[in-house]
């Protein structure tokens, strides 16, 4: 008798269990998995039933109010949205190079800050006092200013060899302050770590140093994983603030379109667009923290 | 008389106004087991970390196969080398395998080949019984067995002195024998080890030499025979009436 216990486990569970081959449920249990079974009909039953009632009640107040008709047409008229869609992808494409250009020099510095933060050296303490103002400080200024103070405010200054190229100094302004942020954010997870963990790693002759790499910071930057997925997502679409230097991304081509149409569909491709990436990332990310959640962690079905 | 391999002269140690070590001065011949006992607070886990310098004393003088470790100039890393410690909470690395747990100290520290690192680790796993439990995660295991995958951590790297702090007192009594065989197997190849011990039991099978730990100071101290049968001091005594009433002793 080969059946699968009804306890839903997609984990690496045994499609058969072996037990001498002379096992049957019992009675007891038979009427415990029909009870089970007919349970879990009624509430998916009722879930039906209400998302059916919510979501339509929702949808019929939209398509019947009076100015439904309007709405359709300046803010979701497909056809045009495919139309001027090349032009927001082009956009878009600065969005994707900001990002990675930002996202990796963020990810750099911030962890550069969050271990001054935490590091108890001597040596490094006029370091550490510095770390510490600037996080103070860049994140405590709206991000809008301190791309103007960086955009126009360096060309201004008239110093040779600096580039007056707005596109370098919006990513560096979003690069001051998303820093700020990260830095804050692995820090926090830094100290979540245990410090028997690192009385362990030097009880073994473990440096300061190979702790760190080795013991602390793995399973701090694993505890971080999602409010730094937050903060990339954020950075995808903060990519677009380096717009008001001039530089063209995908919300600015966007408002160009529509500055010509009066149409707003463009706004909402850029919405789609934006979407289409943060979506797939989120889920993927939350996908392999599971796994690696389920990989070192005993299974529990609480 | 051979040399010690580990000698502590006067050594004191406080947090704030608070003395928590106070006047300990004692030695540990090469192959010998010395155990602590003493009731929470006595400073038994303070004087392992002191030992390991993960603690640093406020006086007194820590001698290691004769070298002053408490010398201002000493690097710790390099007297931690020598020592293996295990904790009363086993401090397993969750995020690395049973194998990855005990090949660290090897391949990172003493910079031995991974290959030949595997090698020791499953050698001593299998010695112990764990062979089959190389790849799992530590949160996987017993708290039997992590514990041991804790001892044979620690032996991963040939320390000189084992020093063990309370390393049952988070499990239950039939892990509990799991984890004391495999330290008595330690000691009957020789291991020269400190513990911390709540169980007296063992702390009598496996002791050359036996010593109370009163408010931070050494009580008494000899034999476990002399100390468990015929204790000298008033306080002592009350411990071990207490053990007693608690079904400890």
């Amino acid at each position: 008798m080969a059946k699968k216990l009804g306890r839903g486990s997609n984990r690496a569970a045994p499609s058969s269990y072996d037990f001498g081959g002379s096992w049957s449920p019992s009675e007891i249990e038979l009427a415990r998995r029909q009870a089970r079974r007919a349970r879990n009909k009624r509430s998916a039953l009722i879930a039906a039933l209400s998302s059916f009632l919510v979501l339509g009640t929702l949808g019929l107040v939209l398509v019947t109010s009076p100015g439904w008709e309007t709405l359709r047409n300046t803010f979701f008229k497909w056809a045009y949205g495919f139309e001027i869609l090349p032009k927001i992808l082009l956009g878009f494409t600065t969005n994707a190079t900001l990002t990675v250009i930002a996202g990796t020099s963020v990810a750099l510095i911030g962890l550069a800050i969050a271990l001054l933060r935490t590091s108890r050296s001597p040596a490094l303490t006029p370091f550490r006092i510095l770390a510490t103002v600037y996080v103070d400080v860049f994140r405590g200024i709206p991000m809008l200013l301190v791309i103007l103070l960086v955009g126009f405010g360096i060309p201004a200054l008239q110093i040779k060899g600096l580039t007056n190229n707005v596109l370098v100094l919006g990513t560096l302004a979003v690069i001051i302050t998303y820093s700020a942020y990260v830095a804050e954010v692995i820090r926090s997870g830094i100290l979540t770590v245990h410090p028997s963990q690192r009385a362990a790693a030097r009880s073994l002759g473990l440096s300061n140093f190979q702790t760190l790499r080795h013991v602390v910071l793995p399973q701090a930057l694993k505890r971080v994983t999602p409010p730094l997925l937050n903060d990339l997502v954020a950075l995808i679409k903060d990519t677009g603030l380096v717009s008001i230097l001039g530089v063209t991304d995908a919300v600015r081509a966007a408002q160009i379109q529509t500055a010509k149409t009066f149409n707003y569909t463009p706004y909402v491709m850029a919405a789609i667009v934006f979407l289409l990436v943060t979506i797939p990332l989120t889920r993927w990310t939350d996908r392999m923290l599971r796994k690696s959640y389920e990989r070192e962690n005993a299974v529990g079905q609480a | 008389m051979s040399q010690a391999v580990l000698q502590l002269e006067k050594v004191r140690k406080s947090f704030g106004s608070e003395v928590v070590l106070e006047d300990i001065s004692f030695k540990v011949l090469e192959h010998k087991a010395t155990v602590f006992i003493g009731a929470s607070g006595s400073g038994k886990s303070t004087l392992l970390r002191c030992i390991n310098l993960l603690d640093q004393i406020d006086d007194g003088q820590i001698l290691l196969d004769g070298q002053d470790i408490s010398a201002a100039d000493v690097n710790p890393d390099e007297v931690r080398k020598k020592l293996g410690m295990v904790f009363q909470s086993f401090n397993l690395f969750p995020h690395m395998t049973v194998l990855e747990n005990v090949i660290l100290a090897p391949t990172k520290v003493q910079k031995v080949a991974k290959e030949k690192a595997i090698d020791e680790a499953l050698e001593l796993l299998n010695k112990f019984g764990l062979r089959e439990k190389a790849d799992q995660y530590p949160d996987r295991l017993s708290g039997g067995q992590q514990q041991r995958v804790a001892i044979i951590r620690s032996l991963s790297r040939h320390p000189r002195l084992l020093l063990l702090d309370e390393i049952t007192s988070a499990l239950d009594p039939v892990l509990v024998n799991e984890v004391l065989s495999t330290v008595r197997d330690l000691k009957s190849e020789g291991m020269t080890m400190v513990l911390a011990t709540h169980e007296m039991g063992f702390a009598k099978q496996v002791a050359d030499e036996l010593c109370y730990l009163h408010q931070g100071r050494i009580l008494e101290w000899g034999s476990p025979k002399k100390i468990l049968e015929n204790p000298k001091k008033v306080e002592t005594k009350e411990f071990l009436r207490r053990l007693h009433q608690a079904g400890r002793l």
